[in-house]
């Protein structure tokens, strides 16, 4: 009797026992820091210890006066417009090339594209601060294509330094978004191309009309979440360029925040430009979601 | 024939260029100091130059306490977020209970918010516990993860509701269910979810940075990144080219161990339709 009792009850507070160290982590380690940065973006402190309400005035600041964070914007978008506008094509190239039916040996090929995506940034950032020093690889395979020793100041000039951000970058994650489309482009029906081909449509059109339809929502995703990785950019130049770079031309959201929040010690305009990054990454997902008409596949 | 030999010829090239740096990185940590600069991979007609100098050199750096740091860090981590994350998931797929609508919005609206915005607000958190400097500061919040008990959630959906029935009558605990039924389901799920979040706090720098002030208590990213920063290695980075590839090792060991989940995990857990 006492031990079907006992059995009742586990049975009825399993549920809750499960979730509960989840939840109380969670709560006291996500959303009260998550309260207290909203809170602290309307202070002005010095380090953890003392702060000052001011109102909106972190905000005003950030949006009419702070060069460097225009700046750091500015960036940060170009790089994330820049990486889009090449990861894409070249992953989803990667893609269509590995789905042919003609290749062999296709896991050794997607492993040797797909492998970089493990090294982390930090790591890429090493590795790249070597090959595009001016005696670094890059240099000598440009030299060897011009004919004569070639040192192009890849790190150091502020024109060149983002590009050579974007280079590490494309590196790390083209392999990555390539696995995304292959496995969209095998969930494709075959049926669809055979009717496509019956009708008379060529390469290209097959690609427009039955390809691009097939990945869309797959392709929506790859979008997404290149966009948000793009805007959160700060490890690889922070390491790469040692800092924000030549004229300041490596820096991003980011590293602005670190930069304030822990350099600076200003917890409060570090919070504030947090939440600036905050409402881009929102607007970006919402029109992502209208202009795709595409929700990730979650809820019941 | 000739275009699948043309297809195949473009795809070892552009392999070839993708595995370039890694080839580079492999051939630099085994070169001597005269070698590093004045050739280009390896001194070809002299490969008995070849040394593991730079590896015994990085003996002296505190390199193999950062190695070790970094391999607790992250499989405590590993371990903690799989578990608490696949039971919580269990609970949010397998139960009716008070709050589990609104536990499942406030997940799916975390996961939304980048998690810099965060760092402020956790790092006065720390200051307060007097967890600056601590590894308490990186474990317990990242026990934790709205991505991955909605992950979870979503493989756990698949287990069969008269599988676990039959389990209840034969006298198993809610937790034995969840252990021996529900688990071995969603195994491909547990091993993509591992190497994730290992790569993820193997990987993880901002935070680390933050908080970790004692060398001695670096993680591997902090440390490398220290390093190259250093003008004593510009001239003599084979030793930073040997600890970044013992540094990239131990995820490429466990991707080999886990790819095959990983690659079913990434093709059906991400999107569909």
């Amino acid at each position: 009797m006492n031990r079907d009792r006992w059995w009742k009850l586990q049975a009825r507070a399993a549920p809750y026992l499960f979730v509960s160290p989840f939840l109380a982590v969670f709560c006291c380690f996500m959303l009260y820091p998550l309260s207290r940065s909203l809170l602290l973006s309307f202070h002005k402190t010095i380090g953890p210890r003392h702060s000052v309400f001011v109102g909106w005035s972190n905000y005003r600041y950030l949006l009419g006066h702070d060069r460097l964070f225009g700046l750091a914007l500015l960036n940060t978008a170009a790089y994330t417009a820049a990486f889009l506008a090449l990861q894409i094509p070249m992953s989803l190239g990667l893609a269509l090339l590995l789905s042919s039916r003609r290749v062999r040996f296709r896991n050794l090929f997607r492993f040797s594209f797909f492998s970089s995506y493990l090294v982390g940034q930090v790591f890429v950032g090493v590795i790249f601060f070597q090959l595009f020093g001016p005696d670094g690889l890059i240099n000598h395979i440009a030299g060897a294509v011009a004919g004569h020793r070639v040192v192009i100041p890849w790190l150091s000039s502020p024109n060149l330094a983002m590009p050579s951000v974007l280079i590490a970058s494309l590196w790390l994650a083209t392999g990555y978004g390539m696995v995304y489309f292959l496995a969209a482009l095998q969930s494709v029906d075959p049926e669809l191309y055979e009717a496509a081909e019956m009708d008379g449509a060529g390469n290209w059109q097959r690609f427009l009309h039955v390809t691009l339809p097939g990945i869309r929502p797959m392709l929506a995703y790859v979008v997404l979440v290149g966009a948000i990785g793009g805007f959160q950019l700060f490890e690889l130049p922070f390491v790469l360029l040692q800092g924000a770079g030549p004229d300041a031309r490596g820096l991003t959201v980011v590293m602005y925040l670190f930069i304030m929040g822990f350099n600076t010690g200003d917890l409060g305009y570090a919070s504030a430009i947090g939440w600036m990054l905050v409402a881009i990454l929102l607007t970006l997902t919402f029109i992502q979601f209208r202009f795709f008409r595409f929700r990730p596949e979650i809820g019941t | 024939m000739i275009r699948r030999l043309l297809l195949h010829l473009l795809l070892i090239a552009l392999a070839a260029m993708a595995v370039l740096p890694f080839v580079w990185l492999i051939c630099a940590a085994f070169k001597s100091t005269g070698d590093l600069l004045s050739s280009t991979l390896l001194p070809w007609g002299h490969l008995d130059r070849l040394t593991l100098d730079n590896f015994r050199l990085l003996g002296d750096q505190p390199f193999a306490r950062w190695l070790v740091n970094s391999i607790f860090l992250s499989s405590l981590h590993t371990v903690l977020v799989v578990t608490l994350s696949s039971l919580g998931g269990f609970a949010l797929a397998k139960y009716e209970f008070h709050g589990k609508r609104p536990i499942m919005l406030i997940m799916l609206g975390t996961m939304l918010l980048p998690s810099q915005v965060l760092v402020p607000g956790s790092y006065e958190l720390m200051y307060h516990l007097h967890w600056i400097d601590s590894y308490l500061a990186i474990i317990v919040p990242g026990a934790v993860s709205a991505i991955g008990i909605i992950l979870f959630r979503q493989a756990m959906l698949n287990v069969p509701d008269e599988l676990l029935q039959c389990g209840r009558l034969d006298g198993c605990s809610e937790l034995r269910l969840w252990w021996d039924i529900a688990l071995p389901v969603v195994r491909p799920m547990i091993g993509a979810y591992t190497l994730l979040s290992f790569l993820a706090e193997w990987n993880s720098f901002l935070w680390p940075q933050i908080i970790l002030q004692n060398e001695a208590k670096y993680t591997l990213p902090m440390g490398l990144n220290g390093l190259t920063g250093l003008p004593e290695f510009q001239h003599n980075y084979g030793i930073v080219m040997a600890a970044t590839l013992v540094s990239i090792l131990p995820v490429a060991l466990l991707f080999f161990a886990l790819q095959r989940d990983f690659i079913s995990g990434l093709a059906s857990g991400a999107v569909k339709g």
